[in-house]
């Protein structure tokens, strides 16, 4: 791993309108994303936990450029995405690939599983079907797929197998960077664990970068070298694996692992529980957004929103009271 | 020990599907206790969720067919009931909660005509003890202003309250067994937290046997007092739930326990079962889980081995424990 960063994310933010009325005049915005920044450096892989709308995915759709940014920069190898041409924008996806959460509805299901792993290949200028076929036999072998399977279906695949296809959907082209948008969440946990592994011998063997976005922080551990904690668009805390679990200094993030169960029925511990629901993020609370829900929330949380500051190390944490 | 209220006795429950029969539930007994959270563990597809809804009389005819065993709710046969008479226990003796409080809840009616319904169905009330009643259920699930939220409808209400909502409706005539079908896996895990704690409550205070069926293993060693684990439509075991996570014995439970990743406990590679679930349909007669076991042998490819009692209280189906020389 070096410290040479790969993806520069600064202040990114995607607003995304609300219209309302008979002439669909915009009354508001959901801030999906508000003012976030960060940085993965090459072959590192940064996890992004969070619960549903925190607007985990929409960064990474917003880096790949699926969504456009509503402000904001957003740099690979130094070069800002968001100012490119389509054309160009096209050429450079190889680089940047994508696996999303449910791989049976990111296939589809009248393409035979080799022609959609190769499909890329042809639309960027591969033209000799020996080669193609050559690469995709070679990916699904690394994927741990059968050359048998070359001409199934979607269908004939379990959720585990899909999951594989995807994967090397992403890899057929030989990205530098891949977002795993909560890849393991809709398997079962024997499942899981395959895929949990092929995930990591493919970025020691391939030296990739990974964007790993997931609410599941025992996957997250196991996987990732540094993490980011969200809520509600913004990041609430950003350090290291250990010091992150070691020492989680945002009351979120600690009640967020202390809300984890724990397969092991001898220990009793101690929970926070939080109180309430989620703001809606079209209306997010004035100061620290996490004050109404917030244990230890005081006079200052209600009024002031925190910085996002270094703590040391690299331990990044927006609270006021740390 | 607690009376038993529910026992399965060699339920069979089938579907017909084209490509053949499936065995969804295939000679499954166990019991649930008064008073006790049973925990059913595997995973999609291994007959948690059937059972369930045998016991609940909801399995639809065709292509599903409850064809052998006997439900016993206190000693009565449910699969022997009429339609009728089954449909005056369900919601009232036994209620049940599914995953998806959406899918669950009608769209177009009002949270308070919803939670009166079983009410005055099965209670008998009229229309305004019925509110009294269910503005008392909606305080006791923890919900703040229940007299709005009685006149709201369901997409006015969040994912958590969806759930609250609905485990108020499944408690609303006080049964003695709650199932709750996977109650917390669409939600995220700090509303889990709280519905976990309500479940937790409700069972201290009204003595309601909870039958919780989920894949998560965290889930089962906060809430379960005995598990039943299955795989491929049978039980491979059972126990009370430190024996079973101190001392699995089935290489299925102990390859499930060892596959999760626990916070804090970081390894380098995670353990996997290699392999994957096997097709259900027209299983052959021996261990399902012989061709992904490590330690398969060759009577595990002939023979099923049978669930039988290995120390106090903790049955396992698996050929390992048995003398080879003693098969029946």
């Amino acid at each position: 791993m070096s410290e040479q960063p790969l993806i520069q994310v600064e202040n990114i933010k995607k607003y995304f309108p609300i219209t309302g009325g008979v002439f669909s005049r915009t009354v508001g915005h959901v801030k999906a994303v508000d003012d976030v920044s960060f940085t993965i450096n090459k072959g590192e892989s940064l996890g992004l936990v969070g619960e549903s709308g925190c607007g985990k995915s929409t960064i990474g759709r917003t880096i790949l450029r699926i969504l456009e940014k509503t402000e904001g920069t957003i740099k690979f190898n130094g070069v800002d995405l968001h100012s490119l041409s389509k054309e160009e924008m096209r050429r450079f996806r190889t680089k940047l690939q994508i696996v999303f959460q449910d791989p049976f509805s990111s296939l589809n299901p009248r393409l035979k599983v080799g022609y959609a792993i190769g499909e890329a290949l042809m639309d960027h200028g591969v033209k000799d079907p020996a080669e193609i076929k050559k690469r995709v036999l070679e990916v699904m072998k690394i994927c741990g797929l059968a050359e048998y399977q070359y001409d199934r279906f979607p269908h004939e695949f379990s959720g585990g197998q899909r999951q594989r296809i995807g994967i090397a959907r992403a890899l057929i082209m030989n990205p530098e960077f891949i977002v795993l948008d909560e890849p393991v969440s809709a398997l079962d946990v024997s499942i899981q664990a395959q895929i949990v592994n092929l995930l990591s011998d493919l970025q020691r063997d391939k030296q990739l970068t990974y964007l790993f976005i997931s609410h599941d922080l025992s996957v997250v551990q196991h996987l990732c070298n540094r993490v980011g904690v969200m809520y509600l668009g913004s990041l609430v805390e950003l350090a290291s694996k250990e010091a992150l679990f070691e020492n989680p200094l945002h009351p979120y993030t600690k009640a967020l692992m202390s809300a984890i169960p724990i397969p092991d029925p001898t220990l009793k511990k101690e929970r926070i529980v939080l109180q309430g629901d989620i703001p809606s993020p079209a209306n997010p609370p004035q100061g620290c957004k996490f004050h109404t829900r917030c244990p230890m929330a005081t006079d200052i949380c209600k009024q002031q929103k925190p910085e996002f500051r270094n703590v040391g190390d690299n331990h990044f944490v927006a609270c006021h009271l740390v | 020990m607690a009376k038993e209220i529910v026992e399965f006795r060699n339920l069979e429950t089938h579907f017909d599907t084209p490509a053949g029969t499936l065995k969804a539930v295939n000679d499954v007994s166990f019991k649930i206790r008064e008073g006790e959270t049973i925990c059913i563990v595997g995973e999609s597809g291994c007959g948690k969720s059937v059972t369930a809804m045998s016991l609940m009389g909801l399995i639809e005819t065709p292509p599903g067919k409850i064809v052998g065993g006997e439900i016993l709710f206190e000693g009565q046969d449910l699969l022997k009931l009429s339609k009728r008479q089954m449909s005056k226990i369900r919601g009232k003796d036994i209620s049940i909660i599914f995953q998806e409080p959406m899918s669950s809840l009608n769209p177009v009616l009002t949270i308070g005509e919803q939670i009166s319904e079983p009410l005055m169905k099965h209670l008998l009330l009229d229309r305004k003890e019925a509110k009294k009643r269910a503005i008392e259920l909606i305080t006791m699930v923890g919900i703040p202003r229940p007299e709005k939220i009685f006149d709201s409808y369901p997409h006015e209400l969040s994912g958590g309250m969806r759930q609250r909502i609905m485990i108020a409706i499944a408690l609303s005539c006080d049964p003695k067994l709650l199932i709750a079908d996977e109650p917390t896996t669409a939600l995220d895990v700090t509303i889990q937290a709280q519905i976990l704690d309500l479940m937790r409550n409700i069972k201290k205070t009204h003595n309601t046997a909870i039958m919780l069926i989920t894949h998560d293993l965290g889930v089962v060693a906060e809430m379960a007092d005995y598990v039943v684990v299955m795989y491929a439509g049978k039980v491979i075991e059972e126990a009370p739930v430190m024996e079973l996570f101190k001392n699995p014995k089935h290489p299925y439970t102990k390859g499930l326990l060892k596959a999760k990743p626990i916070l804090n406990q970081t390894q380098e590679r995670l353990y996997s079962i290699p392999g994957q679930v096997p097709n259900p349909v027209d299983l052959e007669d021996n261990c399902h889980f012989s061709d992904r076991c490590e330690s398969c042998m060759a009577i595990c490819k002939e023979k099923p081995p049978v669930l039988k009692e290995y120390g106090e209280e903790h049955k396992a189906a698996c050929w390992l424990y048995e003398k080879v020389g003693e098969a029946r």
